[in-house]
């Protein structure tokens, strides 16, 4: 059971691929293969794919319940380019918190990406570092989202009520964007979990994990990636659906 | 088709990752906290099995109030509420999913396949492990203050978590806590068996070539892992609701002249979201007996399974279908009547390959050669079962239909015979088929027949009169029904004749358990394949499979799981790792 190539992630990589080169052809014969459907896929990333396209109906339940009890409610909903406004020098500026934040969130993808391509590059202290940029944006968000929570509640925003309109905007609000910082919070925990393994270069000596005992790869990065990618694409969508409507 | 093979056909050339396998180092790494699928699905069936015997206990009393109303002193209204509750809900989603899933997945998938484990043995470790607490935490319910949640097995809000509905204090929180617990324990075993199927079989396993009962699992699974999120969201909503205070389910109330603080939520909010999981669970719940019940059938019929292909496409179409019809359920909930046109004519669209699998059971039976062993005459159950079942089943998807049977026991005869005795008479058919696979002792066939008879016919005498009494217009959920003008007190007799045999058949439970028990020391020994059966599963090295289950080599897949009975070969089965192209089934 000796963990030969370990590091590049060849370990984890099935046969060179024999399937013929046309896209179709290629889709019907991974299809009707043996073995495995994803041809060169490992078995980690399938996973990966799996887990977002089941969190992706969470988010979307989450959302289509906000926009139901939008409907329902009989009371105005507040006017949410006043409620998410900063006053600066004496004026409101609509939106500029979120707008920050989510420039710091599509940037902290930027960094995830760039990350990814130096991982496969096995520049390690590079790779961490971008990682550890990435966390850093990530920690931001979550930063900003707590003062923006502070600030809200401060003027006496509740889940079960509030000052201005329906009280199922501060019910949705905590918990969506709640359930979404979440998500970030453990995205930056699992950011420094595997920059430590970066680090220490893991992924080139093949040490093995602590819980799993299997040996990680340069793989791991671009799996983080996919889950960070993900998480700021629902951001998107709830800053449309929530914030901007 | 067969050029798309481009594997090593030797299997001596593993995937490098198939090294991977995690060796456990001591006892407690080997049969407590074990890595491995197999003990992981036996852990799961046990646990699942235990809370279904307290579900069954539950049935009995229900059925005491419901025959002799009075009787039992200690059930009172809120005690019969809190009863079909937990019963309704320890059955759907504690026993029957977890069996089918964490149970026979576990044991199967990697088993049927050629794979050593499942791809990610820590995850699936761990999926076992929140299942467990789990369901304590729904038995804790049952020790809280004010008992465990009554608001029926859908927890319908508003009046789940209002007072007056039993548990309101406790119950319900640890009801939506268990629900999510469940769900994100599911969620690990889910990934789990999905990635196993596409990414981990052996060589030569084409998904043409898996076992039906693959087919239905992972057909199943992908359901599960779309539809409990939102059984996952409908719960966080719930508990915010019931714990914060919010209004996400709630519209304004009044209760006893006071104005609660709820207001503007919507109700049927909830309904949706529980039925867009709750629909799907049905199939979740057959989609891995349909496909066991294939291949017992083709089995102990010695004969190729009718229309292999059709019968793909059937489970695959069903499992699509299942996402499209969940408003059937809430036909009397309020909804734009253009609404049931549209969900009335999906779930009518369901009845084709439903039908199409049934015609391929019988035509399968037909002419075969068929050996009445227990596994076999539990599958047969399950097919007449499942298709009393489905027929009634077409009454209440039609909304004209529907509409007066709503909330009578037709609807409880309905889903009891469809999937409530069908998927269970074949759990019982696979542990009566896979038990000398998992221990290496065959179960005691007179005890079986025994079990068989009683379960089967019983069944029968409890929900069909059912039927008959929802026709009167006996509802559903009523503490009792003295009184009511509408029912003649006749129906009083009919149910206490459903009670008795309820008891009878619940008793007959005991004769399975005390066989299971029982053949672990003294059944007779098995062998590699008593049943004579084609799939990897029965072709291991040794009984029961160790550890990593092939010894050095993988198995190679040469054909189809049903080349029964083929022409010209030497037996009356050719094993899919059997290397004999001369002999080779007609389908590939």
């Amino acid at each position: 059971m000796a963990h030969t190539a370990a590091g590049d992630g060849t370990a984890f990589r099935a046969p060179p691929s024999t399937l013929p080169p046309t896209r179709w052809h290629r889709l019907s014969a991974e299809w009707a293969g043996d073995r495995q459907v994803f041809d060169g896929a490992s078995w980690r990333k399938a996973m990966i794919w799996v887990f977002l396209l089941s969190d992706t109906f969470v988010f979307g339940c989450f959302l289509i319940g906000y926009m139901t009890v939008r409907m329902s409610t009989s009371v105005p909903w507040p006017k949410t380019s006043e409620v998410f406004a900063l006053e600066i020098a004496g004026k409101p500026w609509p939106l500029l918190l979120i707008a920050i934040m989510t420039f710091v969130l599509i940037s902290s993808s930027g960094t995830m990406a760039i990350a990814v391509a130096f991982g496969y590059r096995r520049r390690r202290r590079t790779t961490a570092f971008l990682m550890g940029l990435t966390a850093l944006l990530g920690a931001t968000f979550v930063g900003m989202q707590a003062f923006e929570w502070t600030k809200l509640i401060l003027e006496g925003v509740r889940p079960w009520g509030n000052p201005w309109g329906a009280e199922q905007f501060g019910s949705a609000f905590f918990m969506i964007t709640g359930f979404h910082g979440t998500h970030v919070t453990i995205g930056v925990i699992a950011l420094l979990v595997i920059i430590r393994k970066v680090w220490r270069g893991d992924f080139d000596t093949g040490r093995r994990g602590f819980f799993t005992s299997r040996p990680g790869g340069y793989e791991n990065v671009e799996i983080m990636g996919l889950y960070w990618h993900f998480v700021d694409l629902v951001w998107v969508f709830i800053f449309a659906l929530f914030y901007l409507w | 088709m067969s050029d798309a093979i481009t594997g090593p056909q030797d299997g001596s050339a593993l995937l490098p990752e198939a090294d991977e396998l995690y060796h456990p180092h001591s006892w407690w790494t080997r049969y407590v906290f074990s890595q491995d699928a197999k003990v992981i699905a036996i852990q799961y069936s046990g646990t699942a099995l235990a809370i279904g015997f307290v579900a069954l206990i539950l049935s009995w009393l229900i059925r005491l109030q419901l025959g002799f109303p009075g009787l039992a002193a200690f059930i009172g209204p809120a005690e019969y509420y809190q009863l079909i509750t937990m019963h309704g809900m320890i059955m759907v989603v504690y026993l029957l999913t977890a069996v089918f899933l964490g149970g026979f997945g576990n044991y199967l998938i990697p088993l049927m396949l050629g794979a050593r484990d499942m791809v990610f043995p820590y995850l699936n470790m761990l999926s076992y492990w929140i299942y467990l607490l789990a369901v304590l935490v729904l038995v804790v319910s049952f020790f809280a203050p004010g008992g465990p949640t009554g608001a029926g097995w859908t927890l319908y809000p508003p009046q789940a978590i209002l007072a007056g509905t039993p548990g309101q204090e406790w119950g319900i929180v640890l009801m939506l806590i268990s629900l999510i617990l469940f769900i994100a324990g599911f969620t690990m075993g889910g990934v789990n068996y999905i990635v196993t199927v596409l990414q981990a079989r052996a060589p030569g396993m084409t998904l043409m070539r898996m076992p039906l009962t693959i087919w239905g699992i992972f057909t199943a699974t992908i359901l599960a892992l779309l539809a409990f999120p939102a059984l996952f969201v409908g719960a966080v909503m719930m508990l915010l609701d019931r714990l914060l205070g919010t209004s996400f389910f709630m519209p304004a109330i009044l209760e006893a002249g006071q104005r609660l603080r709820y207001g503007g939520g919507s109700p049927i909010l909830f309904q949706h979201l529980f039925w867009f999981f709750g629909h799907p669970e049905v199939y979740i719940v057959a989609l891995p007996a349909f496909g066991i019940v294939s291949d017992l059938i083709s089995t102990h019929a010695r004969k190729n399974i009718f229309g292999y292909r059709m019968m793909v496409w059937a489970i695959v179409a069903i499992g699509a279908l299942s996402f499209v019809v969940w408003a059937h359920h809430m036909y009397v909930s309020g909804m734009n009547p253009y609404f049931g046109f549209f969900f009335a004519t999906t779930t009518l669209i369901i009845a084709i390959p439903t039908a199409i699998k049934v015609y391929n059971w019988v035509l399968t039976l037909w002419r075969g050669d068929i050996h009445l062993t227990v596994p076999m005459l539990f599958a047969i159950a399950f097919i007449v079962t499942f298709l009393n079942g489905g027929l009634t089943g077409l009454f209440l998807g039609n909304v004209v239909v529907d509409v007066p049977l709503s909330d009578t026991m037709f609807v409880v005869a309905h889903f009891h015979m469809v999937m409530g005795v069908a998927p269970i008479l074949v759990i019982f058919g696979g542990i009566y088929h896979w038990y000398p696979k998992v221990t290496g002792r065959m179960l005691d066939a007179r005890l079986g027949q025994v079990h068989f008879w009683i379960t089967f016919i019983g069944a029968y005498a409890i929900f069909f009169p059912m039927h008959y009494l929802g026709l009167l217009g006996v509802p559903r959920r009523y503490y009792e029904t003295a009184g009511l003008g509408f029912v003649p007190p006749s129906a009083q007799s009919l149910n206490a004749f459903i009670s008795l045999v309820a008891f009878v058949v619940g008793a007959a439970q005991v004769v399975f358990l005390f066989n299971i028990l029982r053949s672990l020391k003294h059944g007779a020994p098995a062998g590699g394949n008593p049943w004579h059966a084609t799939t990897l599963e029965w072709q291991t090295p040794e009984t029961p499979p160790p550890h990593g289950n092939w010894g050095p080599t993988l198995p190679v897949v040469y054909r189809w799981p049903y080349d029964y009975s083929v022409p010209g070969a030497p037996e009356d089965f050719l094993p899919q790792n059997q290397p004999d192209p001369a002999h080779a089934g007609a389908v590939p």
